[in-house]
């Protein structure tokens, strides 16, 4: 298998996803299955082929470097799960 | 009998009012039995909406192309200050705070928008059954699905609780339900319709299209919401056209292509291959000519699609982190349990899956093998197509390879789910507009579809086979 359980828990820390034992048991499957499905894309030859990044071949557009605003403070806090002094409230993150 | 958007705009020239077929739509939405709907608009404020249009129609002012038309729209599309939930438990309680461009659109053109309707959770399935919402019932047949992702978009053309709605294809995620419950979808060339306002699954296939009764009601609604948009930096300035025209050109000299990739392909259901054949004969009276032709990595494309999709899905999705929106655990230690809690409470299981997948295309040491392998499969999916449209205008085939199947039949393996999109993912990767038009029923009554697949920009192609798909019927 080449997912282990070791890789899924590592993926689901990555993931900022907590997993419970039921879970990683069947992450570790359903990945390990799918990507034996995708292991099929090895029987092409890419050596000398250019990765699409883009669906459509386009330029990139530029616009005017002036400071737009669209949202107000409130409409950007009107969904803050908790919010003060007009910032979002998390839990603390630097010590001291 | 299903109104369509032709239909509603004739019956108010004579004199009807918006008030009047609202009631109707109202009372219908009411009685919905599909739960196509996770957020049906309050009747008053719908009611309020058609009467304004009345009065505006009365006092001779001049109206947008869709006044008065009930519209419903997939809840991954921001309306604002309405509930937007993206299927999911962890935006139960979002009220977006701005509009999507394709929302606005349809406001500036008259349109009244009844509802946002369910899908699968952040478009992510085939089936509309990943929704935290509950399943979508198929019309035409309570006890199966209405497809996916945009479910509860098709449900609601084809209970007629609306005379159009708009949905978002990713991998087939209008295409395919359109084809399971007897309705038109289209999916508009990549960059055709802004993306602005959509809740990103995966960047670099979503698009927004319409859903609606018949081939021209699509054109219709596609010049409404494409044209390129300044806060979407991957929309193409590309005009609009008057495709309408286009839906009653016919198919004299066009050159149908057919994929032997998608004929010869076993696993299609007998039933939906005939129909599909059959329709394409009657084009082939109508004039056409039919070309035999060959998009050899079509096998591969599902596994590319699984790849791009699932890596730019686990980037989207970062954002849904307790933060500054949506669900927040409570009682959490410090910030990364804030973010594990949150997350792993909020997400359903399809996302969770398709998060930890991408995550780990993306991951150091897989990047490579993965990501980027997929990344050129990629290229020579596009190069199929592009070879093929140097011999043909448009590519013809089954939308789906089967009918739509019963609820919880396919729930308990993935990979089988995923290989529902087999004829619709292609499209996607290679950035092409496809549309679905119905092509009949199988012996059980369920619907068929027949899918169109043009080159870039030529919708055009894509309506005129469309309208004479339809007409054939």
């Amino acid at each position: 298998m080449a997912v282990t359980r070791e890789i899924v828990l590592h993926i689901a820390k990555l993931s900022r996803l907590a997993l419970d034992e039921e879970e990683v048991v069947r992450y570790q499957h359903d990945l390990n299955q799918i990507l034996g499905y995708v292991a099929k894309l090895d029987e092409l030859d890419t050596s000398e082929v250019e990765p699409t990044t883009h669906a459509v071949p386009t330029a990139m557009r530029l616009r005017e470097d002036r400071a737009e605003s669209r949202l107000t403070i409130d409409r950007v806090l009107m969904n803050a799960p908790a919010q003060e002094d007009g910032m979002f409230q998390v839990p603390k993150v630097v010590e001291g | 009998m299903a109104q369509t958007i032709g239909q509603y705009l004739k019956r108010f020239q004579a004199g009807e009012t918006s008030e009047a077929a609202v009631e109707a739509v109202l009372a219908r939405i009411a009685a919905d039995s599909t739960n196509a709907f996770i957020t049906p608009f309050k009747a008053e404020s719908v009611r309020a909406k058609a009467k304004e249009v009345d009065q505006q129609r009365a006092a001779g002012q001049v109206l947008g192309p869709l006044a008065g038309v009930p519209i419903a729209i997939k809840d991954n599309l921001c309306m604002r200050d309405t509930r937007t939930t993206a299927g999911s438990k962890i935006l139960s309680n979002f009220v977006a705070p701005y509009d999507a461009t394709v929302v606005r659109k349809l406001k500036e053109a008259g349109a009244i928008i009844v509802g946002k309707t369910n899908l699968d959770e952040f478009a992510m399935g085939s089936s509309n059954e990943n929704s935290a919402y509950g399943p979508v019932k198929n019309p035409a047949d309570a006890t199966r699905v209405s497809g996916g992702s945009s479910g509860g978009s098709a449900a609601a053309v084809a209970a007629d609780l609306c005379a159009a709605s708009l949905g978002s294809d990713t991998g087939g995620s209008i295409r395919q339900p359109a084809a399971l419950t007897g309705i038109v979808g289209l999916k508009p060339t990549y960059g055709r319709v802004s993306r602005f306002g959509l809740i990103a699954f995966a960047s670099s296939l979503d698009q927004i299209g319409p859903m609606t009764h018949c081939v021209e009601d699509a054109a219709l609604l596609l010049k409404v919401i494409a044209g390129p948009c300044e806060h979407d930096m991957t929309s193409i300035d590309q005009p609009v056209e008057e495709w309408t025209h286009n839906v009653t050109q016919g198919v004299e000299g066009l050159r149908i292509g057919l994929p032997k990739e998608y004929f010869e392909s076993e696993g299609v259901d007998p039933e939906i291959l005939a129909a599909v054949r059959a329709t394409i004969e009657k084009l082939h009276e109508q004039g056409a000519t039919l070309v035999e032709v060959s998009l050899p990595h079509t096998e591969y494309a599902i596994g590319t699609y699984y790849l791009i999709a699932t890596a730019e899905a686990s980037s989207n999705l970062a954002r849904f982190d307790g933060v500054r929106y949506g669900h927040r655990s409570d009682d959490v230690e410090d910030l990364i349990d804030l973010y594990e809690r949150s997350r792993s409470e909020g997400f359903g299981d399809e996302v969770k899956r398709r998060i930890m997948l991408g995550t780990y295309v993306l991951s150091a040491g897989f990047y490579d093998a993965y990501y980027h392998k997929a990344q050129q499969v990629r290229t020579l999916i596009r190069r199929d197509f592009e070879r093929a449209f140097q011999d043909v205008d448009v590519i013809c085939g089954p939308t789906t390879p089967n009918a739509a199947f019963k609820l919880g039949e396919k729930t308990s393996d993935p990979l089988r789910m995923y290989l529902e999109d087999v004829f619709t993912i292609s499209c996607n990767l290679a950035g092409l507009p496809g549309i679905s038009v119905p092509c009949g029923k199988t012996s059980d009554g369920l619907p068929i579809g027949f899918q169109i697949q043009g080159p870039a920009f030529r919708e055009d192609l894509v309506f005129r086979t469309a309208g004479a798909v339809e007409a054939a019927q």
